[in-house]
């Protein structure tokens, strides 16, 4: 047998790159084409929205009484007022809220995680979160109107709306603490402890700083989520049309409140005040978002 | 500074698993001790119970006494966390804190003792650096992030943290193993410095750099698998690995098994 150079030259088999079969070109587009297709299905609805609510909403925001001003005295048919009252409503329940559920929530992630991990205790309480992250908020609003009203007997008051609302958001924070404890690598807690580092000590200077960027944008997103909440304030308060800085004490308006209790005025004004009052409200979440998003950079861990 | 330990009928269990059985050595000062063996063998568990690492993995029981310089540090009533604080610890994967700075990193251990002279921090900062060797690559940004430092030099990071609080004892589990030959290069000259103030107990799969760098060198085997693992014997490191007097020490050393 001859082996020649040009033998060694010649190809073992045959091209490995061959032009595409129409089978498979026919495949290939179908697949780019429902693809595209599906993307537009989802994008569509949510781009549609957002276009409504600047279109409708707009006009009332521009206006600058819209930032200063309640709708306290105004007719039906007046146009004109702002949204203050309803933004002092949705800020101060919410922060509430945040005062009690962020404490008690990263407490509760950080005993199941550090503390009780595989216990009996912590089984049961992550059994409970996520029985709790799965109640209807209109059941949120029955139980507390249930304890906080009918059982203690306190008014129906902005108060109570913030109670709820931590129902809603504890099981956020809990969750979003325990997964971001669970990704900090057991080698930092060890090579605390082989410092001479108490357990205490070692959560709250080590292992809180390096999952920190990730609590606060989940405790932030959570915050965004029970913003616009609704049910529990149709039973937890009543509807103002001026301002109340008040939580304990009387009927105090809220962003999405105000969009449902607006929608009954059916008047061009109240249309003009609902969609008003749904696009601050989306615009706040928004903004809530990107504090979120600027925040997580700003804590997050760095290389250089 | 640089204490003896002396192992007695350390028996270490995780749950009902019987990882070690019956160890009893001694562990000079002022010397490097290797530790070696096949891996399962039970020796990263032997060092981890010295400083009282191993209770921290849930299920974990240990028996038998590790006595510092004549004191049991698994008496009732003694603070592991004060164990701790005089046997330091060097891990295989280097583990600074990545939310610290490269000088918070050294310091951590005294700062989070509560330390805040920055007189004292900037002198055991400089200190530390220069006695792992890292002193003249990182003096000009001590403000940078340890994370971003090389391997070898995360390492040397962290043997400087350990050092920074002034153990009486090092502990080193496989500091190298992770490293190119440059880095435990370094490494290793380093132990061979820190033993003049240290006493040293390190674990390693690699035997030429047990017979380089330690005084004594212990042997550790599974006698069978689903056993627990024993210590075979334990001597000067040039005897170990020229005349052992037992069997399994020289199939180990000359690379038959293992």
């Amino acid at each position: 047998m001859r082996t020649d150079t040009a033998d060694l030259e010649r190809p073992a088999s045959a091209p490995a790159f061959q032009q595409l079969g129409l089978g498979r070109k026919i495949k290939n587009h179908t697949a780019t084409v429902l693809f595209g297709l599906a993307f537009l299905v989802a994008v569509v609805p949510l781009l549609w929205v957002l276009f409504t609510l600047v279109q409708r909403g707009l006009a009332p925001m521009l206006n600058a009484d819209w930032w200063n001003h309640s709708f306290y005295g105004l007719l039906p048919n007046d146009s004109g007022g702002g949204i203050y009252h309803a933004l002092v409503g949705t800020l101060e329940q919410t922060f509430v809220c945040a005062l009690i559920a962020v404490p008690l929530g990263v407490t509760v992630g950080i005993f199941l995680i550090e503390y009780g991990r595989n216990s009996k205790l912590a089984r049961t309480t992550t059994f409970m979160v996520d029985i709790l992250s799965g109640l209807p908020s209109i059941v949120a609003g029955l139980f507390i109107y249930a304890l906080w009203i009918t059982t203690f007997g306190f008014d129906r008051s902005g108060f109570a709306v913030s109670l709820s609302l931590v129902l809603l958001m504890l099981p956020v924070v809990v969750r979003v603490t325990e997964t971001m404890l669970t990704i900090v690598p057991d080698e930092l807690r060890e090579a605390s402890y082989a410092l001479g580092v108490p357990k205490w000590k070692t959560i709250v200077k080590v292992v809180l700083p390096t999952s920190f960027s990730g609590i606060i944008t989940g405790i932030i997103l959570g915050l965004a989520r029970v913003m616009g909440e609704t049910a529990p304030l149709l039973i937890l308060v009543g509807y103002s049309r001026a301002i109340n800085y008040n939580l304990f004490d009387g009927p105090m308006a809220s962003l999405s409140l105000t969009v449902y209790t607006a929608r009954k005025t059916s008047t061009e004004a109240g249309e003009y005040r609902m969609w008003g009052a749904a696009l601050t409200l989306v615009l706040l979440i928004m903004l809530i978002n990107l504090l979120a998003t600027l925040l997580s950079k700003l804590f997050a861990v760095k290389t250089r | 500074m640089a204490k003896r330990l002396d192992i007695n009928d350390l028996n270490l269990y995780y749950n009902k698993f019987h990882a070690v059985q019956d160890v009893t050595l001694q562990v000079h000062a002022r010397s490097v001790t290797a530790f070696i063996g096949p891996s399962g063998c039970g020796k990263s568990t032997v060092l981890r119970a010295l400083n009282r690492m191993h209770e921290v993995i849930p299920g974990s029981r240990v028996e038998g006494s590790v006595l510092l310089d004549g004191e049991n540090v698994y008496a009732p009533g003694v603070d592991p966390v004060q164990v701790r604080r005089t046997i330091g610890m060097v891990f295989q994967r280097a583990n600074p804190f990545p939310t610290m700075s490269i000088r918070d990193n050294v310091v951590a251990g005294l700062k989070l003792a509560g330390v805040k002279d920055k007189k004292r921090l900037e002198e055991v900062t400089e200190r530390s650096l220069r006695g792992a060797n890292l002193w003249e690559e990182v003096k000009d940004r001590l403000n940078k992030p340890g994370g971003g430092l090389s391997g070898g030099q995360q390492q040397r990071l962290c043997i400087a943290r350990a050092i920074a609080v002034q153990p009486d004892v090092l502990l080193m589990d496989e500091p190298c193993s992770a490293l190119d030959p440059i880095s435990t290069l370094a490494i290793e000259d380093l132990i061979a410095e820190l033993k003049k103030d240290y006493t040293i107990v390190i674990v390693t799969h690699n035997m030429q750099q047990a017979a380089r760098v330690s005084d004594q060198t212990a042997f550790f085997n599974l006698p069978e698998v689903g056993q627990p693992g024993q210590l075979v014997e334990i001597g000067e490191t040039g005897k170990i690995f020229s005349n052992p007097s037992q069997k399994a020490t020289e199939g180990y050393i000359s690379g038959r098994f293992g």
